[in-house]
């Protein structure tokens, strides 16, 4: 039996998220991810070279804090809510904040990656409105009343979306950084006007980098989920 | 990033009246060239207009067989228009080799044309010599690594290249840009719309303190009219041009009646090319007229270093786009 991941947080919607994501990581006290190990060394300024780090027990580390929320009192703080898969989330934001640092550093949805932070990559798309984008070039303060869907939000276990699935049978995927970028924009494209060929799934999936090369089944894959309709 | 004040605005009066330009700030539509500069310190806005609610975002017909663009219309609705991929196939193409799928869902029609160079030394600003950035202070491209620079329209000041597409295309379509500023409205033919760089590259356009694109409109085209977009670059997809022509043509017979020409990848500026026009109109639609007609796009060319390659890959894009235009039925 898990205890409860100790994880401090300053609003409800962040508490509910850090029980989601010791559901969907299994980090707790007794058991910490490698996510949530390194994460308490650097908070105890420690490195993985230092020697006391042995005889340190999970369960004695500082817990693993969420980044701190600019407080609403903190110059500049844009106060917005959030739609994300489906949920409200009410934060107070630097306006610097894109939609990429928002779930990765505030609401410990880890799904989307950030690969080039420059509109470069994919690694970091997302739905918007049912639309896909580059989360990393976009203010969250921009998205009041809009509708986000990440990779947590587009298939549950036991209930996956197609493309996902195809991504599993055809082996879309090596080590995985890109994927749920890739398997967003494949989702989205199941809804655009594209071609039938090959080559004008590599096109429209041309914003999705993989470094590992798995470009020939991840265009298999989207394929597939094509043809089942 | 630098601090910035952050407001949005849902009419085109209140952005006006948001006067950013004074306050040191700007309007930020898809964000895909702003939110990104902003990242390498190369825009620092203070204040940043969010003009996302506008109502500008329809594409329709208008009487003489053209089409009103709204400024927020996303790049992508834009090309898949049925209006546009009927009577414009050149603004089609021209927007679908552009960018990714992902980033043309962000980014609006204003913002297209108004989005700045790649040049990477005016994209980081570890390069102190950038007279775009920094006026007076020098241009680190012009000693340096330069083949993606410019070879039409450069100056001793700046060689930075205007990378869009869509703009070519609009070029080569006569598109008039319409704004509203604390003037009131104006219309302002694209090729008067843009500034080569001379000695102020830091000036791209002739867009007023604080006034905004609200939308563009595109002429009809008589029948028979053909249009066609062809890019040149490293890679098949997801790269900017190094040479590419946008090219509208109307034959009669096999004579060419009318033709429109625009190159993207070798200018400062979205470059109309009338010297090419000029040898094409009247004549027949042969492969010698249309190699008049590239060398002559390329009469004022200067090249520089790395780019030299530049002055025979534009005629080739121009020649080859003029032969598959003509030869479409």
């Amino acid at each position: 039996m898990q205890d409860k991941a100790e994880i401090s947080t300053r609003n409800p919607d962040d508490e509910e998220s850090a029980r989601q994501t010791e559901k969907a990581t299994g980090a707790s006290a007794l058991r910490p991810t490698r996510r949530s190990f390194l994460t308490q060394l650097g908070v105890a300024g420690l490195t993985i070279t230092a020697a006391p780090l042995i005889a340190q027990s999970p369960a004695a580390s500082p817990p693993v804090e969420a980044p701190a929320e600019t407080p609403a009192s903190a110059p500049g703080a844009v106060p917005v809510t959030l739609n994300i898969n489906g949920k409200p989330y009410q934060l107070n934001l630097d306006p610097r904040t894109t939609v990429l640092d928002t779930l990765r550093e505030h609401l410990n949805m880890f799904g989307t990656k950030k690969g080039c932070d420059h509109g470069q990559c994919g690694a970091c798309t997302v739905h918007i409105n049912g639309r896909r984008m580059n989360s990393c070039l976009t203010f969250a303060v921009m998205h009041q009343d809009d509708k986000i869907t990440t990779i947590e939000g587009l298939g549950q276990n036991g209930h996956l979306h197609p493309v996902q699935e195809a991504f599993i049978q055809f082996d879309g995927f090596q080590c995985g950084y890109c994927t749920p970028g890739q398997i967003m924009s494949g989702a989205a494209l199941l809804k655009e006007p594209v071609g039938p060929n090959d080559d004008d799934v590599r096109e429209m999936m041309s914003g999705n980098l993989c470094r590992c090369g798995a470009y020939d089944n991840i265009v298999a894959a989207v394929q597939s989920a094509r043809r089942k309709g | 990033m630098e601090s910035f004040q952050y407001e949005q605005v849902k009419t085109v009066d209140a952005a006006v009246a948001a006067h950013p330009t004074q306050r040191g700030g700007k309007f930020v539509a898809g964000g895909t060239t702003l939110i990104d500069l902003m990242k390498l310190n190369v825009e620092t806005p203070q204040v940043v207009v969010d003009i996302n609610p506008l109502p500008l975002n329809r594409v329709e017909s208008t009487g003489d067989g053209g089409v009103k663009v709204g400024a927020m219309v996303r790049n992508s609705d834009l090309a898949n228009h049925e209006l546009i991929k009927q009577r414009y196939p050149v603004l089609s193409q021209a927007l679908l080799s552009g960018a990714s799928p992902q980033l043309r869902n962000m980014a609006t029609t204003g913002g297209n044309l108004l989005q700045r160079t790649r040049c990477y030394y005016f994209r980081d600003t570890a390069y102190k010599a950038c007279n775009k950035r920094n006026p007076g202070s020098g241009c680190a491209a012009m000693d340096g690594f330069n083949r993606i620079h410019a070879i039409l329209g450069t100056s001793e000041h700046c060689i930075a290249t205007h990378p869009s597409d869509m703009a070519v295309a609009m070029m080569a379509l006569e598109a008039v840009v319409h704004t509203e500023g604390a003037k009131g409205e104006r219309s302002i033919p694209l090729d008067k719309f843009y500034r080569v760089p001379g000695s102020t590259p830091n000036i791209e356009n002739v867009l007023e303190p604080n006034e905004l694109i609200t939308f563009v409109t595109l002429p009809g085209l008589a029948n028979g009219t053909r249009s066609y977009y062809l890019k040149l670059r490293d890679r098949q997809s997801y790269e900017f041009a190094l040479s590419s022509a946008a090219v509208v043509v109307k034959l009669n017979g096999d004579r060419i009646e009318r033709a429109r020409v625009a190159l993207g990848g070798v200018g400062t500026i979205p470059w109309r090319s009338r010297e090419a026009e000029q040898v094409l109109e009247g004549k027949p639609a042969n492969i010698e007229t249309f190699k008049r007609a590239a060398q002559a796009a390329v009469t004022d060319a200067h090249p520089l270093h790395d780019n030299a390659f530049k002055v025979k890959l534009v005629q080739l894009c121009l020649a080859r786009a003029l032969r598959v235009v003509t030869q479409q039925s």
